[in-house]
């Protein structure tokens, strides 16, 4: 073959790598060009997260608002607080909302969703959530159903 | 006794003295890269060879093992009802291991194999030491550019592999048996990271782009120029390359995706 023709299947070659690679970061793994829209950070005391995972969603009527960016466990408290980054573009969250730990299906992820308050100020950067609901842990559900049939 | 304590120690010094050698080699070859303008060219013609003429395997199993892939895992997971995630397991099984590791496979034995018994016959036609008397450097003649164009080609087929498996096993599981396209797709990008699986993937597949195609040239430059001894190297090509892929694909998986 000759070499020009060699150079140019060679060449298309190495762009349908390129282009494979294109596919995998923006269609496979959701990448997107657009810069991280600003956040901000409020927080939110729970007695329970389990099941929980940084990267998680924050959504509020079933939309993404967020995500979940830090668990740690507070000393004084022992309970655990999870840090929520916040797009910018919801900073109407009413102050008096409440955050739900909730299963996305009955073997899913778990997910906080936010439940709106009537408050008529909005949460802001470094807020906590007043009211906040542990996830569901139906293990622990099953147990003390049992344990409590046997009295 | 004696007698078979020093064959214990001759295999240990000729098991070293072969790593060695390929070491040098490696470098040597490694070192010895032509001026691009009698380079690029050499280059070339060994990508057409290696990579471009290994597309249609690569894609026609990519494809068949992205429709299993969908078929196996809507069957399991429509046990527990959640077959939207099958977009989710085709796409991790093959960015994280099937991509990179039967493409390494499938080089090995298409591609790595050709190249020993290349290699292997120019040796046993004294052709590599008919250029060194002539003055031209076989390693960076014949092996430089082999060794070059299978290490570039791996990672690029094995990204073509993994999207036309991922594919296929959108081809099954949306078109054939119904599973909701939006979920396939949606499930597929909140799980897969892109810094956290697609880069190890293609990690992967340059770490076994370049063992393969170092195994391939070493054995046919290292070989018995005789017929029976290209036979032997093109087998230990293949065979070595695969159990190297493989035993690597462990420690790298272990290193990658090991929580310890």
């Amino acid at each position: 073959m000759k070499q020009k023709t060699t150079e140019l299947v060679v060449g298309l070659f190495m762009i349908a790598g390129f282009a494979a690679l294109l596919v995998l970061a923006m269609q496979v793994s959701g990448l997107s060009l657009k810069a991280n829209e600003a956040t901000y950070t409020v927080y939110a005391n729970f007695n329970d997260v389990s099941g929980l995972s940084v990267r998680g969603q924050v959504s509020m009527a079933g939309v993404t608002i967020g995500r979940v960016s830090r668990i740690s466990l507070d000393p004084q408290t022992l309970q655990a607080r999870v840090e929520l980054e916040i797009r910018n573009s919801m900073n109407q969250i009413p102050a008096d909302s409440s955050a739900i730990i909730r299963t996305s299906g009955l073997l899913g992820e778990k997910y906080i969703d936010i439940s709106v308050g009537a408050d008529e100020t909005a949460m802001r950067h470094g807020d906590t959530f007043y009211e906040t609901q542990s996830s569901l842990n139906l293990e622990r559900m099953i147990s003390n159903f049992a344990s409590g049939m046997g009295r | 006794m004696v007698d078979r304590i020093a064959a214990l120690g001759r295999l240990g010094l000729a098991i070293l003295s072969s790593l060695g050698r390929s070491g040098v080699f490696l470098f040597r070859s490694l070192v010895g890269v032509h001026r691009p303008a009698t380079g690029f060219p050499l280059l070339v013609t060994q990508l057409y060879a290696l990579g471009v003429l290994s597309l249609a395997i690569i894609v026609v199993s990519g494809l068949f093992i992205g429709m299993v892939l969908g078929l196996q895992g809507y069957t399991i997971l429509s046990d527990y009802g959640s077959e939207q995630a099958v977009g989710q397991m085709v796409a991790l099984t093959l960015v994280r291991e099937l991509g990179p590791v039967v493409t390494a496979l499938l080089f090995a034995g298409r591609a790595g194999s050709a190249l020993t018994a290349e290699i292997g016959l120019m040796k046993a036609t004294e052709q590599l030491s008919s250029m060194e008397m002539m003055g031209v450097d076989p390693l960076r003649r014949i092996i430089a550019p082999r060794f070059w164009a299978g290490f570039i080609s791996v990672p690029l087929l094995a990204m073509i592999f993994t999207v036309v498996g991922i594919w296929g096993g959108m081809l099954v599981s949306v078109k054939w048996l119904g599973v909701f396209e939006g979920s396939y797709w949606g499930n597929m990008q909140a799980s897969v990271s892109f810094t956290g699986d697609v880069l190890n993937g293609i990690i992967k597949a340059v770490v076994f782009g370049f063992v393969c195609a170092w195994i391939a040239v070493y054995q046919g430059y290292d070989c018995v120029p005789t017929s029976a001894g290209i036979s032997r190297a093109t087998t230990k090509t293949v065979v070595y390359s695969s159990l190297a892929v493989l035993g690597l694909d462990f420690v790298l998986t272990a290193v990658m995706f090991g929580k310890f």
